[in-house]
């Protein structure tokens, strides 16, 4: 079980002592192990329910409710970048933006660009309607978003 | 009108407004103390009087929500805030949290000493990562200068407040779907009763607050809650079950308006003035078509209804599901109903959580007609079967175990009732959407 790093074993079981029970690290361990290693693996998986105390099936159960984690065979770019296409976006450009970004890029949402430079997705509402369209970069909003930016994003280096 | 004077936003564009130390330089944290003089009941009794309405969409009185936990305390209290924000439309929690977190955690501190809290969870949307990392400093400097943790201020009150962060799904907003996530679970709503505040996250009663409610807590116990009583609309006399729509709100403004953005009013502004006198109008000159009132859950405002207040209860006297998030939204009429339609109804699609068959296959289906007519192959039937399904699924004709379902039927509902003309008229000519094609998703 050596596919957990130690900083993240040692956060794992330091935050069990600020919930009620263990499985309620779930989702922080699944960020972590997702933040480092772009993508959470089978062994992660098992690592995670061990510390936890759960079955490997309890945290599948719940990772793959959350279109958010990605297995092992989907690994993330370096960049994630979202663009928002609910209702307010939509009304200012943003279907247009994700298909011209998704064009341009040569990808469909949820996949990678060949040099895995960035991960492209669809996003729901993003919560920065006053900016539409708006896009994600990683977990930061950017409002106003054009497809320039995003194709520059997902080519330049993070 | 007089010029409305912006409390729960008056930080906003401060320097340093972040910051603990500015906080507390411009009256922050004079509520708490205030309520850590009085007794738990007696800040209980504040939140009443001032008769706030919880702000996360629906309006539920919030110091009677506290009032049904349990007189007999066996096990711990949870307060879990509700900082999920995903309806469409909607982002003043965003705001707040980016531009004056301290108010928020101050009606944290004050709402878990009311309730007798020692933990309080704050269940934040995954992509409010600068949030995030705002109130993670912000919980920092309460507990390094004693406004959080073990007796705090010396007053013999104690709370841990949590920062959790949710993983892109709308349902984590409903709060028995956030406390499944919570647990670390997939985020199903759970069938009441039991009610959270019976038994809740972990087994425990539970309180469940939006973030905006939590900066209006601050506000009534600094100002007293006659203030709060002062601003918005009063109870119908008529209606015994009316609690009226006090306080300053949020309205967030966006689509087609020249300035869109978050204002702070009275409740009870209209449609209209809102977007004349603080959104710059429609924007390139054109006309409203149909308003949003609160959120794509609360259906469609007509061009002819724009003059409704935008209180508690004018969206549902024009026939929409409530105020929802007081979030606008402004489709000109340059645009297709089709296309709005198709929107809002794909997002429902790909947001129910699956559980209840109604849900599950309403949404996707009513998703696939419109995609049917936006290729110009849909039919005149297709609008009664779309009525339907917009009848039957939702917790109002009692067939689903959330609101997420009633939030998708009204949009629907809606543009049949208000715009039918407008789609039969489409349908019939075989048109096709000039939109871009949706893209599917692949994972
Ligand atoms: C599908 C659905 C999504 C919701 N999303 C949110 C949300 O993002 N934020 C929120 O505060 N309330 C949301 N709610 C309402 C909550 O269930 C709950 O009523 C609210 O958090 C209570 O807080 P309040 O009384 O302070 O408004 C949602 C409800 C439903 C049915
Ligand atoms: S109504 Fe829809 S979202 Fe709510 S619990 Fe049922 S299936 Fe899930
Ligand atoms: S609709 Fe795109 S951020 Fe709200």
């Amino acid at each position: 079980m050596t596919v957990l790093s130690d900083a993240i074993r040692a956060k794992i079981i330091d935050a069990c002592g600020r919930y009620p029970n263990k499985q309620a690290v779930t989702l922080p361990a699944l960020h972590w192990v997702q933040q480092e290693q772009g993508c959470v693996s089978k062994e992660a998986i098992e690592g995670i329910a061990e510390l936890l105390d759960l079955s490997a099936a309890q945290v599948i159960d719940t990772m793959t409710f959350y279109g958010f984690f990605k297995d092992e065979k989907h690994p993330l770019g370096r960049r994630r970048l979202w663009v928002c296409r609910s209702l307010s976006c939509m009304l200012r450009g943003g279907d247009g933006l994700l298909s011209e970004v998704c064009q341009r890029l040569g990808v469909q949402p949820g996949q990678t660009t060949a040099d895995g430079g960035a991960t492209i997705e669809l996003a729901e509402c993003l919560g920065a309607c006053d900016g539409a369209p708006c896009i994600l970069i990683d977990d930061s909003l950017s409002l106003h978003a054009t497809a320039d930016q995003v194709v520059q994003l997902a080519k330049e280096p993070s | 009108m007089s010029r409305f004077e912006p409390v729960l936003l008056k930080r906003l564009g401060m320097s340093d407004s972040t910051k603990l130390s500015t906080y507390l330089a411009t009256g922050g944290y004079q509520g708490l103390r205030k309520a850590l003089a009085m007794s738990p009941q007696e800040v209980t009794q504040q939140v009443i009087q001032s008769k706030l309405r919880g702000r996360g969409g629906a309006g539920f009185s919030t110091g009677l929500k506290w009032t049904f936990l349990p007189k007999e305390r066996t096990k711990p209290v949870y307060l879990c805030i509700n900082g999920d924000e995903s309806e469409p439309g909607t982002f003043n929690n965003r705001v707040l949290l980016e531009s004056d977190p301290h108010q928020v955690l101050e009606g944290i501190v004050i709402s878990g000493y009311a309730v007798g809290a020692s933990k309080a969870f704050l269940y934040l949307r995954y992509e409010y990562g600068e949030c995030y990392r705002i109130l993670e400093r912000a919980v920092e400097e309460m507990y390094a200068q004693g406004w959080l943790g073990s007796n705090i201020q010396g007053s013999g009150y104690s709370l841990d407040i949590q920062l959790h962060r949710g993983a892109g799904a709308y349902i984590c907003g409903e709060e028995t779907g956030l406390i499944e996530s919570l647990e670390g679970k997939r985020a199903w709503p759970r069938i009441k009763p039991p009610f959270p505040a019976v038994s809740g996250a972990f087994g425990c009663p539970t309180i469940v607050n939006n973030i905006e409610t939590m900066a209006c807590v601050t506000q009534i116990l600094d100002r007293g809650p006659e203030w709060f009583l002062s601003i918005g609309i009063p109870a119908d006399p008529n209606n015994p079950r009316d609690n009226g729509s006090h306080g300053p709100k949020l309205y967030c403004i966006s689509g087609h308006v020249e300035k869109p953005g978050l204002v702070e009013l009275p409740l009870g502004i209209t449609a209209r003035e809102l977007i004349d006198q603080h959104a710059g109008g429609v924007w390139k000159g054109r006309k409203a078509k149909a308003v949003v009132p609160g959120g794509i859950s609360m259906g469609f405002l007509s061009a002819e209804e724009l003059d409704t207040p935008l209180d508690f209860n004018g969206p549902g006297r024009a026939g929409c599901l409530g105020l929802g998030t007081a979030a606008v939204i402004v489709i000109d009429d340059q645009t297709s109903m089709v296309d709005v339609l198709y929107n809002t109804c794909r997002f429902f699609a790909h947001e129910s959580c699956g559980q209840c068959t109604p849900c599950r296959e309403g949404t996707a289906w009513s998703m696939k007609i419109l995609q049917r007519i936006r290729r110009g192959e849909g039919s005149l039937e297709d609008l009664n079967t779309l009525d339907d399904i917009s009848r039957t699924i939702g917790t109002i004709p009692g067939t689903t175990i959330c609101g997420l379902a009633d939030g998708a039927a009204w949009p629907i509902k809606n543009a049949l009732k208000k715009f039918r003309p407008e789609l039969e008229e489409y349908i019939q000519s075989g048109r096709r959407s000039t939109a871009p094609e949706a893209l599917p998703a692949h994972h």
